[in-house]
C-alpha cells in the first residue's frame, strides 16, 4: 500500500489542470437536452478531442493517451474540479466504447471509435422497452436477418440523449424463437435511418432528456452487429463492472458536489438551520470520500492484474443515494427559496444549479437498474441469499 | 499509488484468520462468560507464540517491526470472530504507546519491563481519558493511565479497580483509579498530550477495524439463518424485504473498509495528520456495525431476541465498541471542526491531501 502519487502522476495532473484552465468554457453551456445546448456540448467534445483528452484510457491510435485507470481517476478529478461541461457523449464513451474495444472487429473499431472521439457521432442508448424495464431479458424488439442486413421492428423507451443523438446502440431479439436472455444481439443503429421515429419524452425538468424510438422495418447492415449473433446478453453483462459502472459516475463528481455543499453550509452557518443539516453535510463529505477511496482501491486492484467481484454492485446504490443526500441537504440549506428555478444572473449566483441537480438526483436510484434490483443482486450474488 | 495489500500482508492475515476462526468459537466464548477472568489463557499463549503482541514493535525491541496496515486485516478478523481477549488493543494501541515512550527516552526501566511483559503474553492495559473504563482491568499486569495531560505507568498493585457489568458478557470493564505521583509519570504537558493524541487515533482505528469485522460476521450468520429458516413454504431469505435489510448492511461495510485502510495507512505513515482519516473510519465502521446489529437481529426474527441465539455475542460487542475510543459525537465533531475551516483541503483532487498524505512522492 502506497497512497502517494508518483512523479509521473503528479506531472499528468498538472498537464490536465493547465489544459482545462485554458480551455474550459468560462460560462456554463446550456443544457445538452436542448438543441442549442446539444451542439454546444458537441463542440466541447471536439475541443477535448483536439487535445487528445476525449477519453484518456483509449489507445493513442483512437485519439486517447493509453492511460491506466489511476490516471483516469486523476483526469476525472481535475475535470470536475475545473467545472468542465458534462459529457454529452457519455453513452458512447463510457458505455459503448469499452464493449467495442473488447468485442468489436478492427473494422468496427476503426469505423466507430474515431467518430465518437471527435464528437461527430453522439450516441443514445437503447436498452429498455415498454415491457422490459428492470426485467431487461423481456426485450421483444426484433432484428431479423435478411441477407447482409438486419431488419429491425419494435420499440425502445427511456433512450437517453436519443432526441438529438446520431446513433443508438441496444439489444435486439435476433432469434424470434428465443426467450429471455437467449437470442439477443447488440446492434448499432443510425438514428437517421429510414423507418425510425423518435418521440421525445420531457423529463421532470421539462426537457427531453430521453425518448421513445419506434423502429418500422429499419434496415441496417450486418456490419453493425457487435459481437456474435445471440451473444448480446453476455456482452452486455461482461463489461458491466468497473468500466461501465464506475466510469459512468466517477467519484470526482460527488466530491466536487460535496465540496460545494460544504461551501454553501459555511456560508449559512450563522443562520438558524434545521439541526439535522450538520450531520447530513458531514455524511455527504464522508461518503464522497469513501466512494473515491473505494474506487482507488478497485483501480489499484485492476492495475495490478486483479479482477473485481460481485461487491462492485454496491456502487450504484452508494453513489445514487449520496447524490440524493447532497442535493436534499442543499435544498434544506436554501430553505423556501429552493423552489426558485433561477432565471436571472443574480438568481444563479444566489441559488446555483442545486435545484437542477436535485431533480436529476431523483433519477439516480432508478436508471441503470433500480436500486431495488441492485439490492437483489447484492443479496443473491454477493451474499448468496436464496433466489426463490 | 497502490491501494492494495501485499501478498505477504494477505498471507499473514490468512494465517491469523485460520487460527482465530478455529480457536474462537461461540461455544468457547460462552464458556468464558462463567469464568472469573473471562479470558482464554491458551488463546493468549497461541497468539503470543505467533508473535502478534510485538507485531508493531521494532525488531530492535524484540518485535516484528511491522506497521498498522500489516495488522489492520487481523483486527477485522478479531472482530469477525468476536474475540473477547483484548488482542487488538495490545497490538495496535498499547505496544505502540510503549514504543513511543521508549523512542522519546521517557520513563525508567519499567517501560521496557512492561513492553517485555506484553510481548510475553501479559496484558498491559491502556486507560485513555476518553474511555470511562478499561476492559479486563482485573487481569492486567501493567497500566498506562492518564491524569490531565500526563501519562503514567503503574503496576497492577498500584491501582484501584472498580468493576461494572457490561451489556456484553464477554467484556470485563472497570473504572481504574490511581494516585498520580511523579514516580510513575512518563510524560506531562504537551509531551503527554501528544502521546495521548496518537493513542486515541490508534484506539479508534483498532475499534473501527473490529467493528466492520463484527458487521460482516453478523451478515454471514443472517444469510445462513434466513437460508435455512422456511416460512410460507420457502426460505425466509428469498423475500426481497429480508434481502434488502442485509444488502443495506453489505453496502455500508463495503464503503467502510477502504476508509479504515486509509486511516491505518495514515496512522502508520503520518500519525500527526491522522485525526480526520481516523475519525471518518470510526464513524463509518460504527454506522455499519450498528446497522448490522439492528438489521441482522430483525432478520433472525424472535430467535434474534433470545439469549440462546449466538447473534447476541456480535450485536452487543458492536453496541459497546461503537462508543469506545470516542463515540459518534466526538468523531463527528472532529470532522465538523475541520470542515468549517476555510483552508480545509477539500475536493476531488485532494483525496490524499495536497499531492499525497505525506507530501512526498512515490518511487
Amino acid at each position: 500500500m502506497d497512497l502517494r502519487y508518483t512523479q509521473e502522476q503528479i506531472a499528468f495532473r498538472d498537464e490536465v489542470r493547465s489544459w482545462l484552465e485554458a480551455n474550459v468554457p468560462k460560462t456554463p453551456l446550456p443544457s445538452f437536452d436542448t438543441a442549442e445546448g446539444f451542439e454546444a456540448h458537441r463542440a466541447w467534445e471536439r475541443t477535448l478531442a483536439q487535445g487528445n483528452w476525449g477519453m484518456v484510457t483509449w489507445p493513442e491510435a483512437f485519439g486517447g493517451r493509453g492511460c491506466d485507470l489511476l490516471e483516469w481517476l486523476i483526469f476525472e478529478e481535475e475535470y470536475y474540479r475545473a467545472g468542465a461541461p458534462l459529457r454529452v457523449n457519455q453513452n458512447g464513451i463510457f458505455l459503448l466504447a469499452p464493449t467495442l474495444m473488447e468485442y468489436g472487429t478492427e473494422a468496427q473499431k476503426a469505423r466507430f471509435i474515431p467518430a465518437m472521439a471527435k464528437g461527430d457521432e453522439i450516441w443514445a442508448q437503447g436498452w429498455s422497452e415498454p415491457n422490459a424495464g428492470s426485467d431487461m431479458a423481456a426485450i421483444r424488439c426484433r432484428a431479423v436477418r435478411d441477407g447482409d442486413d438486419f431488419v429491425i421492428s419494435g420499440q425502445k423507451i427511456w433512450s437517453t440523449r436519443a432526441v438529438y443523438a446520431d446513433w443508438v446502440f441496444g439489444l435486439f431479439r435476433t432469434d424470434p424463437a428465443s426467450e429471455r436472455h437467449h437470442g439477443l444481439s447488440k446492434i448499432l443503429v443510425p438514428l437517421n435511418a429510414e423507418g425510425i421515429t423518435v418521440r421525445p419524452i420531457p423529463q421532470l425538468n421539462g426537457l427531453p432528456g430521453f425518448a421513445e424510438i419506434f423502429f418500422d422495418e429499419v434496415r441496417v447492415p450486418a456490419f453493425n452487429l457487435l459481437g456474435g449473433e445471440g451473444e448480446g446478453w453476455r456482452i452486455a453483462m461482461a463489461t458491466a463492472g468497473f468500466e461501465r459502472g464506475l466510469m459512468l459516475r466517477s467519484p470526482a463528481r460527488f466530491q466536487q458536489a460535496a465540496k460545494r455543499l460544504v461551501e454553501l453550509y459555511r456560508s449559512r452557518s450563522n443562520e438558524v438551520l434545521d439541526p439535522t443539516i450538520e450531520d447530513a453535510v458531514l455524511r455527504c463529505y464522508m461518503d464522497a470520500e469513501a466512494y473515491a477511496l473505494s474506487t482507488y482501491q478497485t483501480a489499484s486492484l485492476l492495475c495490478g492484474g486483479g479482477s473485481i467481484g460481485p461487491e462492485a454492485s454496491c456502487n450504484k446504490i452508494f453513489w445514487s443515494e449520496l447524490d440524493l443526500l447532497i442535493h436534499e441537504t442543499a435544498m434544506k440549506l436554501l430553505g423556501a427559496r429552493a423552489e426558485i428555478e433561477p432565471q436571472t444572473a443574480q438568481e444563479f449566483v444566489d441559488l446555483g444549479t442545486w435545484l437542477d441537480g436535485f431533480m436529476f438526483a431523483q433519477s439516480g436510484p432508478i436508471y441503470a437498474g433500480t436500486n431495488e434490483i441492485q439490492r437483489n443482486i447484492i443479496a443473491e450474488r454477493m451474499l448468496g441469499m436464496p433466489r426463490k | 499509488m497502490n491501494f492494495t495489500f501485499t501478498e505477504d500482508q494477505q498471507m499473514f492475515a490468512e494465517a491469523a484468520r485460520s487460527v482465530l476462526t478455529a480457536e474462537v468459537t461461540s461455544d468457547r466464548i460462552r464458556e468464558r462468560w462463567s469464568t472469573a477472568s473471562g479470558l482464554d489463557r491458551s488463546l493468549l499463549k497461541q497468539v503470543q507464540e505467533l508473535g502478534l503482541p510485538g507485531m508493531l514493535v521494532p525488531e530492535a525491541l524484540g518485535g516484528l517491526g511491522l506497521g498498522q496496515t500489516d495488522f489492520v486485516m487481523m483486527a477485522q478478523t478479531c472482530g469477525y470472530v468476536a474475540c473477547p481477549e483484548p488482542i487488538v488493543e495490545q497490538v495496535m494501541v498499547t505496544a505502540p504507546l510503549l514504543v513511543d515512550v521508549l523512542d522519546k527516552g521517557l520513563g525508567d526501566g519499567s517501560v521496557q519491563t512492561a513492553l517485555d511483559a506484553l510481548q510475553s503474553g501479559a496484558l498491559v492495559a491502556t486507560g485513555h481519558p476518553i474511555n470511562p473504563f478499561i476492559n479486563f482491568s482485573e487481569q492486567a499486569e501493567w497500566f498506562l493511565l492518564g491524569h490531565g495531560e500526563g501519562l503514567y505507568l503503574l503496576p497492577a498493585n498500584a491501582v484501584t479497580v472498580k468493576p461494572s457489568k457490561s451489556v456484553d458478557p464477554s467484556r470485563r470493564i472497570a473504572e481504574v483509579t490511581f494516585e498520580a505521583t511523579d514516580a510513575h509519570c512518563l510524560a506531562k504537558g504537551e509531551s503527554g498530550a501528544a502521546l495521548w493524541r496518537a493513542t486515541l487515533n490508534r484506539g479508534a482505528l483498532a475499534t473501527a477495524a473490529q467493528l466492520v469485522g463484527l458487521a460482516q460476521a453478523m451478515i454471514d450468520q443472517s444469510v445462513r439463518y434466513t437460508t435455512d429458516r422456511e416460512q410460507f413454504g420457502k426460505a425466509v431469505g428469498a423475500n426481497q424485504a429480508v434481502k434488502h435489510l442485509l444488502a443495506d448492511v453489505a453496502v455500508q461495510i463495503e464503503y467502510a473498509k477502504p476508509v479504515i485502510y486509509r486511516a491505518a495507512y495514515t496512522a502508520e505513515i503520518s500519525p500527526t495528520r491522522a485525526d480526520l482519516a481516523v475519525s471518518h473510519a470510526k464513524v463509518a465502521a460504527a454506522r455499519a456495525a450498528l446497522l448490522a446489529s439492528r438489521h441482522c437481529l430483525q432478520a433472525h426474527g424472535a430467535m434474534g431476541y433470545t439469549w440462546e441465539c449466538d447473534l447476541q455475542i456480535w450485536v452487543k460487542r458492536a453496541w459497546a465498541l461503537a462508543r469506545e475510543w470516542g463515540d459518534e459525537g466526538f468523531h463527528k465533531n472532529r470532522i465538523h471542526e475541520w470542515l468549517l475551516r476555510p483552508n480545509a483541503l477539500l475536493g476531488p483532487d485532494l483525496t490524499f491531501g495536497r499531492g499525497s498524505i505525506t507530501d512526498s512522492v512515490a518511487a
